[in-house]
């Protein structure tokens, strides 16, 4: 018994060595990559600045395509954090064990991907120096009030759920780090020390967090099934072809949790390359995640079937106009290659336990991740260019629309923001939930060692009743998670 | 004095109504009225300048004249351009018999509000409903729906429905975010991509912004066919109707239910719509449209001579692809 204790500690101690390890290292890699990313968020900031001096016109957007890639990119990324609710909240309240090393990346990715994909309408306002009007003369019946709505709970809702499980993390690092010297260093312990909320890991504060983190888990599922909803309606509360449709909803949050998803798998493949933490992600995690992404591939092109196949049957004729475009008109090629290559190609790879490997499964991801972008322009641009009345007698630039450099800069300067932000958090924070994988393996431990918890727990429930001091067993609450270092 | 760069003018009447704040502000405002200046505080496009004797202290200033102008013929305040005339239901007939695709009406409008030539605010569309029915004109504004879809989706009310059933945009609310573009199920909308030109800004300088008016127009916003609110309290007709040389537009109340067009011939209103089967455009959308169509029946022109390729600018999309797509209830 003592010797597996003493196990206990020490693979204790290599998990926190090997989270902790990749913090505030700073490579040339990552010092050439965070080079590279700037440069492309400076270069976006001055073509936005073109466009606010001049106007949208500075873009290809015009009088019929009058939304396009940023607002493609809005509801792509608004899709993406929902990878943060799926792992962490749905694989917790299940109780997926194996979910315990990829929360805290699936939940930074929500986080990040919401930052960005809140910014992109405003990107795309006309007038963004009258943002205080939503507040001054909003009107809650306008869809988008809806999302702005929607989309601060629910950004306010995952920044909790992030930071929530940072508390222990964030004492750990406080405790572990002891070399103050640098001005850097000094910061580093200043934060470390406010993040962690004076956190002792003390019965109650355990018992507290985990309260707060039920709650929040059950709280934050509608919240993000909400937010893609009411993205999918200022499209569906239109009369538009293509966008009158009531599986909108429906078809939104299945497309969010089908690239969100696979987008949790890229970042699980980077980390765990670039942090060496083959240990604690292993093929196993991917061979179960990409069980989930096949579900939601699945679903999704079920959606899709809904979304295509019924107005494509009757071929009502303003429908059936965009409809012939997107099935064999100018739109066909991209449309067919994001049918099959990102939804049917993805199922068929995913649903053999090979095409769950690693490598495959990385590259299906990035298959999904861009299919789903590119979707999400299929669902905007084509109908714009189907109005009712006829495209007739207008500059040529009105009647096609691809974005131009001002739309892709500024686009690229988003995604770079979100890899910024992203490589930045990795290296101040843990990018694994120390405690949750500690907790993990305690939990196995317990298993292992025929430890029964609960009988334990009970007794050391009773004693403390009664008022005795029994020395604590119960490894999950009552063995120190925090080394006392002071 | 036409030549003088804004900021100029711009710091000019800042410090003019600066030291005349200071001063106590007692201006001629009999005459000259400053206090709207002082109210309205936002800086106005700035046409022409004019000098001004301050009378507190004698000093000489520049001053825009369209400070000057707009209270000399105000345009009806915010509220009221929101609320619209009481008592009215503003309508427009427009009789696809008698439309022979001329655009003078557009012509007008463009004219009327200081439009570039790519904004059509009232189009004059060539339709064919099917290859086998015979093509015709269908010059389209607004059609100033009594369910607007456009308005709904509007976040901050910046456009907005009146009692006198006319939908306006008030572009100093508008953040541009172009809901109201993607809900316009007619494609009626037109965004301001980039500053107004020059030359418009000159044409317009001195005129203040109201709804009702449309112009001046500022980048980042929303424009669309106003029914010229502005020329119906001054008991005028729209500019599109009045310059119509056919007589296929008629504007009126339908409360009174009666009908104008350009010769001023007045008709029933009930009485026209029953004898031509008037109609409204897609119906089945639900919008309300008060704009009404005359089917195009015994035409004042030979149908054939349309030649619907030749109207399609734009060779590089086939838009006449697009011609029989609207489906035109009939
Ligand atoms: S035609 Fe379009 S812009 Fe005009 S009221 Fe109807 S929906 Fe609004
Ligand atoms: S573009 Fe302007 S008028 Fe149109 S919905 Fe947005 S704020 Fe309202």
């Amino acid at each position: 018994m003592a010797t597996e204790k003493y196990n206990l500690k020490e693979e204790i101690e290599t998990v926190r060595e090997d989270c902790l390890r990749p913090t505030n290292h700073w490579g040339t890699n990552t010092k050439v990559w965070i080079g590279c990313l700037v440069v492309v968020i400076i270069w976006g900031v001055y073509c936005y600045i073109n466009q606010l001096r001049n106007g949208l016109g500075v873009t290809a957007m015009r009088n019929y395509v009058s939304w396009g890639l940023y607002i493609s990119t809005f509801v792509f990324f608004i899709g993406i954090s929902h990878s943060g609710t799926l792992v962490s909240a749905i694989l917790r309240i299940t109780k997926q064990e194996w979910r315990r090393p990829i929360t805290r990346s699936a939940e930074l990715l929500t986080f990040v991907s919401l930052c960005f994909g809140g910014i992109m309408p405003i990107i795309d306002l006309g007038r963004p120096d009258r943002l205080a009007n939503l507040v001054i003369h909003g009107r809650i019946q306008s869809p988008l009030m809806w999302d702005i709505i929607s989309i601060c709970t629910y950004f306010t809702g995952s920044t909790v759920f992030l930071f929530l499980p940072m508390i222990p993390d964030m004492a750990l690092c406080r405790d572990r780090l002891k070399d103050t010297t640098t001005r850097f260093n000094k910061f580093r312990k200043w934060l470390y020390t406010k993040m962690a909320l004076g956190w002792k890991g003390t019965k109650e504060q355990w018992h507290m967090l985990e309260k707060s983190m039920t709650i929040m888990t059950i709280v934050i599922i509608p919240v993000a099934v909400s937010v893609h909803t009411v993205v999918s309606y200022i499209f569906a509360m239109t009369l538009r072809p293509g966008w009158d449709s009531t599986v909108f909803g429906p078809y939104f949050v299945a497309g969010a949790l089908y690239s969100g998803s696979a987008c949790v798998i890229l970042g699980m493949a980077a980390f765990r390359r670039l942090y060496h933490l083959e240990k604690y992600i292993t093929p196993r995690h991917f061979d179960l995640i990409g069980r989930v992404v096949l579900a939601l591939t699945l679903i999704y092109a079920y959606l899709n079937l809904n979304e295509y196949w019924i107005p494509a049957y009757k071929m009502a004729t303003a429908e059936g106009h965009l409809l012939t475009d997107l099935f064999y008109g100018s739109y066909s090629k991209v449309f067919w290659t994001c049918q099959f290559g990102t939804v049917l190609l993805p199922i068929i790879v995913m649903s053999f336990p090979k095409g769950r490997k690693i490598t495959p499964l990385v590259i299906t991801c990035i298959f999904i991740a861009a299919g789903a972008w590119v979707k999400r322009y299929l669902i905007v641009v084509p109908t714009l260019l189907h109005p009712y009345m006829p495209i007739q007698e207008v500059p040529g630039t009105w009647s096609t629309y691809f974005p131009n450099y001002v739309e892709f800069s500024v686009t690229a300067a988003c995604l770079a923001g979100i890899f910024l932000v992203i490589t930045l958090f990795a290296k101040m924070f843990p990018m694994m939930a120390v405690w949750e994988v500690e907790e993990g393996i305690e939990l196995e431990h317990d298993r292992l060692t025929a430890i029964d918890l609960k009988k334990e727990r009970e007794i050391a429930a009773a004693a403390e009743s009664n008022g005795e001091l029994l020395k604590p067993i119960e490894p999950k609450i009552i063995t120190p998670l925090i080394p006392s270092t002071k | 004095m036409n030549d003088e760069k804004n900021e100029t003018s711009k710091t000019d009447r800042r410090d003019f109504l600066r030291k005349s704040l200071i001063t106590g502000g007692i201006l001629a405002s009999g005459v000259l009225g400053f206090e709207k200046v002082f109210s309205s505080g936002k800086p106005k496009d700035t046409g022409e300048k004019s000098l001004l004797v301050n009378p507190a202290n004698g000093k000489i200033y520049k001053a825009s004249s369209m400070n000057m102008e707009e209270v000399i013929t105000p345009p009806v305040s915010n509220e009221e351009s929101r609320k619209g005339i009481a008592g009215k239901k503003f309508i427009m007939v427009i009789d696809l018999a008698k439309c022979d695709g001329c655009k003078k009406c557009t012509e007008a409008c463009q004219a009327m509000h200081y439009t570039e030539s790519d904004r059509e605010w009232i189009k004059v569309f060539t339709m064919k409903d099917a290859d086998t029915t015979a093509p015709y004109y269908f010059p389209k504004p607004c059609f100033h729906c009594d369910n607007p879809p456009c308005t709904k989706v509007c976040p901050v009310g910046a456009t907005f429905k009146r009692q006198d059933g006319i939908v306006l945009i008030d572009n100093e609310r508008c953040i541009g975010c172009r809901s109201c573009m993607a809900a316009c199920p007619y494609s009626t909308r037109f965004f301001n991509w980039s500053h107004p030109s020059a030359q418009q800004t000159a044409s317009i300088g001195k005129m203040e912004y109201s709804p009702e008016r449309s112009v001046p127009r500022r980048m980042g916003t929303v424009e669309k066919c106003d029914f010229c609110p502005d020329m119906i309290r001054q008991g005028k007709m729209p500019a599109c109707v009045s310059s119509c040389p056919m007589d296929a537009l008629y504007f009126g109340d339908q409360n009174e239910d009666a009908v104008t067009n350009a010769s001023g011939n007045t008709v029933k209103l009930s009485q026209l719509l029953e004898d031509n089967s008037g109609y409204r455009h897609l119906e089945e959308l639900g919008t309300e449209p008060r704009v009404y169509y005359l089917a195009p029946k015994n035409r004042k022109y030979s149908a054939p001579d349309i030649k619907t390729v030749k109207k399609v600018k734009d060779k590089t999309k086939p838009s006449t692809e697009n011609m029989d797509m609207s489906p035109m209830p009939m």
